[in-house]
């Protein structure tokens, strides 16, 4: 294959143990899918770090705590342009031919401006509210607002809402398809997403028959490949999403190999077991803005106008004047994924230089759609990535009417960033379909870890609201002057719509 | 002539501040005379600092009820000539006069003071295609935003905005109070926690005789601001008291709310107190809670509106800010102010004196039978 014998690669990961505290029990044997660890003929354990993917599995499991995995100190030639990264994936594609793979979202050391935004509070002139005292709203609506007051002969107003998501706190778990990751995340997802009073999203993989009992928590996607999409499907969840692009690869589609299409995923899917699951880059019936509409339509006609419709497109350059076209298109929801949102699997070089980071996209498109008077025709949900109760109350401040997490929800259910997912053998059960994998997530513990997450952050904004001032979300809602920024210039203050600390 | 103050002026700066506010309406139509709201507000001298003093009478001009009345504030003669000039472009006037004042010691650096009393011109009120409000709303806007060294201050039918910097008896002084009689007064005195040394920013703030004095902070000020903005109001003083008119004015207005409506919408009622409601209550509330979110306003706040024929007066949903109410039931009064002192110092023998709740409106409107 051209590596004529010669190792290229040098492994990333040292496994240390401890052979003093090592008892040879071979569980970190078992539990490894990378096959890293293994037993030589005197009884000693021995570990194959080339194999080795860093996901902590063994050394969460290791009964004596005999096991670290330490970086490599291994060294090219220090170089400040060809870094070992560079170098080493030169050398893979050298001997492949083929284009890199990678998963999670895009890991490079570019700005991330939610750590440059501070949070104001009260002080003096009016008062802190204190949520363990008073009242802490975060209820949140998404879906249009009606234009116009009618009302009926008496005077009373008449209800003409178009249809809405009630989430008791504006957090819901990101698109991740079943067959990505596994029928325990999913459960696990589910049922935390119903506990919550919010959404989990079925992704483009269709929805298992046996979470149809989740519906009213279930946004329900349509994507390029319109896999496992049916009537009975679209009329299953309390929302149907359009997904036109994704953060973590804008412009492509997706590819979930037919090694993973096997029992109840080809069922779901509605294709064939062991053919490639292959979604197109474009959708092949919207070319256009025009066509966008007409897809939305068809959708709120297949469910009688009972669904809201979401858009779901990446941060890319023009997003302001995608995003308003889309809040012309009949939408009720606009998603942007910014450039940091993860992935089961994407072409690397894809992930970590296309598209736009979400805090400059979330801001000018809310400052877009305000300035054409149409923000009350979309709510809008942000993703890619928040990574904490601080990096949602920044996005509402912005002007995002919720936020979708998925990175988030898989490291509460386990995942480590490994950023392995395309290999399938996750230890910890997310991102895999073997049997003996999936089982090591229990539902029970995964979604109680993820309805934790989610209360916590939702005990962290309402104190954070409450230092404000603020007693319920939709006041802080584009509340921008409750941000100042830190380590920024006058253009990106001017697109955040902020000011700097101190003024 | 207005001092160049090297400080920010309103509007290039936002100025928190405290503040007292007293109300007087007499459900019968019978004036009271100026003196009396000025009484009220200055039992309550310590909850301003001097930064800012006015006042809001309704029923003041009965010999003009049917014209706008405009008060202006002309930095030099100057501004004085453009902005007639646009009046005269787009409205009948049919008085215009300096608005007698008198020299009082405490206040200075007075701007000129003009008042107008117009009519839109039938042509161009044609032309524009507006109701006559909507016209003239857009032209005091105008003003307001483009011929600088202009600012109308006070812009309804029958009644009038007399504000300045200073305290508020002072003010009242100033601007000869005892020679009007209204049905209802609201006075205001403020406590800016900076200099803002420009007259515009003192409160009443009026928009075609929504008039409104608050006292607070509100903390959902920049959702609210960038939310109403949508709708073609511009706020150029960075205000609260600014923000909140143009919300009042919108739902009343433009979406033709009732003002319990209006309050249900700005000082909404939690969910938690909403779902405990009757299903139809509960309907309507979750629609108009979800329907204007970004119009919710929370931070403290105490604020009258005054209104033609009508006040109301609303706390925020905690009552972060004092206020009460007092009724006196054979004189049909009612007094609204920050402390009950303010009432008994004009009313010693009021029926009842209460504090509303947080966000529970006090809407007062003229007898069926007043006259004005």
């Amino acid at each position: 294959m051209g590596n004529n014998g010669i190792n290229y690669i040098h492994p990333e990961f040292e496994v240390v143990r401890d052979q003093d505290k090592c008892i040879a029990c071979r569980v970190c044997e078992r539990q490894c899918a990378n096959e890293v660890h293994y037993m030589d003929e005197d009884g000693v354990m021995r570990a194959d770090n080339s194999k080795c993917v860093n996901c902590h599995r063994c050394v969460s499991l290791c009964p004596t705590g005999a096991l670290k995995i330490v970086k490599s100190d291994h060294t090219f030639r220090p170089n400040g342009n060809w870094t070992p990264q560079i170098i080493t994936e030169l050398y893979r594609q050298a001997g492949s031919g083929g284009v890199l793979l990678s998963s999670m979202g895009n890991p490079t050391n570019l700005p991330v401006y939610w750590d440059r935004l501070l949070l104001n509070a009260s002080q003096v002139t009016n008062p802190s509210i204190d949520p363990l005292r008073e009242p802490m709203e975060t209820v949140t609506f998404l879906g249009k607002k009606p234009k116009e007051i009618v009302r009926d002969e008496e005077g009373n107003i008449v209800n003409n809402q178009t249809p809405q998501i009630r989430l008791n706190t504006p957090i819901m778990f990101s698109a991740m398809s079943y067959g990505s990751i596994s029928y325990n995340a999913h459960a696990s997802l589910a049922r935390a997403a119903t506990e919550l009073g919010i959404c989990y999203n079925t992704g483009e993989g269709g929805l298992h028959e046996d979470f149809y009992q989740y519906g009213p928590n279930t946004i329900v996607q349509v994507a390029s490949g319109r896999f496992g999409v049916h009537k009975a499907y679209l009329e299953a969840g309390c929302a149907v999403e359009i997904k036109i692009g994704q953060g973590a690869k804008p412009g492509i589609g997706g590819h979930l190999p037919g090694a993973k299409i096997v029992g109840d995923i080809s069922r779901t899917r509605m294709i064939p077991e062991g053919s490639d699951a292959i979604s197109p880059a474009p959708h092949h019936d919207i070319y256009s803005i025009e066509d966008l509409r007409q897809l939305v339509y068809s959708l709120k006609e297949a469910t009688e106008y009972n669904k809201p419709v979401i858009v779901k497109i990446a941060a890319v350059h023009n997003v302001a004047a995608i995003a308003s076209g889309v809040a012309r298109s009949g939408a009720d929801i606009i998603a942007i994924d910014g450039f940091r949102g993860g992935t089961g699997a994407a072409p690397t070089r894809i992930r970590d230089n296309v598209g736009i980071p979400i805090e400059l996209a979330l801001a000018s498109v809310d400052s877009r759609l305000r300035e054409e008077g149409i923000r009350d025709n979309v709510s809008v949900v942000v993703g890619g990535s928040i990574r904490s109760a601080a990096d949602v109350v920044k996005a509402i401040a912005l002007g995002a009417d919720a936020c979708y997490i998925g990175t988030a929800a898989c490291l509460a259910m386990g995942c480590h960033l490994c950023r392995s997912c395309q290999e399938g053998k996750c230890n910890w059960g997310i991102a895999t379909q073997r049997p003996e994998l999936v089982k090591r997530l229990n539902p029970n513990i995964g979604s109680q870890r993820l309805v934790n997450l989610v209360n916590a952050w939702t005990h962290e904004i309402k104190e954070i609201m409450g230092g404000m001032g603020i007693n319920s979300i939709e006041s802080l809602r584009g509340n921008r002057l409750m941000l100042r920024g830190v380590g920024l210039n006058q253009k990106e203050l001017e697109i955040l719509g902020i000011k700097y600390a101190g003024e | 002539m207005m001092s160049q103050n090297i400080l920010h002026k309103e509007g290039e700066v936002r100025i928190p501040s405290g503040c007292a506010i007293s109300g007087i309406f007499s459900k019968s139509g019978k004036k009271v005379n100026g003196r009396e709201i000025i009484k009220s507000i200055a039992t309550m001298h310590d909850r301003s600092n001097g930064l800012g003093g006015g006042f809001a009478g309704y029923g003041i001009y009965p010999q003009y009820p049917d014209a706008y009345a405009f008060h202006v504030f002309y930095n030099d003669e100057d501004s004085k000539a453009r902005c007639e000039k646009f009046l005269e472009r787009h409205f009948d006037v049919i008085n215009l006069s300096k608005i007698p004042t008198r020299k009082v010691a405490a206040i200075t650096d007075e701007p000129l003071i003009w008042r107008y009393f117009v009519t839109p011109l039938h042509i161009k009120l044609m032309q524009s295609q507006l109701s006559e409000e909507e016209f003239t709303k857009r032209c005091v806007i105008h003003i307001n935003t483009q011929l600088d060294g202009a600012y109308v201050f006070s812009s309804g039918k029958n009644m009038g905005v007399f504000k300045a910097v200073g305290f508020p008896e002072d003010v009242g002084e100033f601007y000869r109070l005892e020679e009007y009689d209204a049905y209802s007064w609201t006075a205001h005195g403020r406590y800016p926690t900076n200099t803002p040394g420009w007259w515009g920013g003192a409160h009443p703030f009026d928009l075609l005789g929504l008039s409104i004095v608050h006292n607070g902070e509100i903390s959902s000020y920049d959702a609210n601001r960038r939310y109403i903005e949508m709708f073609g109001y511009k706020c150029n003083l960075l205000t609260d008291t600014e923000v909140i008119t143009y919300i009042i004015d919108y739902l009343a207005n433009e979406k033709k709310l009732t003002m319990e409506e209006v309050a249900s919408v700005i000082a909404a009622p939690f969910w938690s107190t909403i779902e405990r409601m009757p299903q139809k209550q509960r309907e309507q509330l979750t629609y108009l809670r979800n329907t204007f979110a970004s119009l919710l306003i929370t931070g403290p706040f105490s604020i009258l509106v005054g209104f033609e024929g009508g006040m109301m007066a609303l706390n925020d949903r905690l009552k972060l800010r004092s206020m009460v109410v007092g009724e006196k039931d054979d004189t049909d009064m009612v007094y609204i102010a920050s402390e009950e002192c303010a009432i008994r110092v004009i009313e010693p023998r009021v029926d009842r004196v209460w504090s509303p709740k947080g966000g529970e409106p006090v809407i007062v409107r003229l007898n069926p039978d007043a006259k004005v």
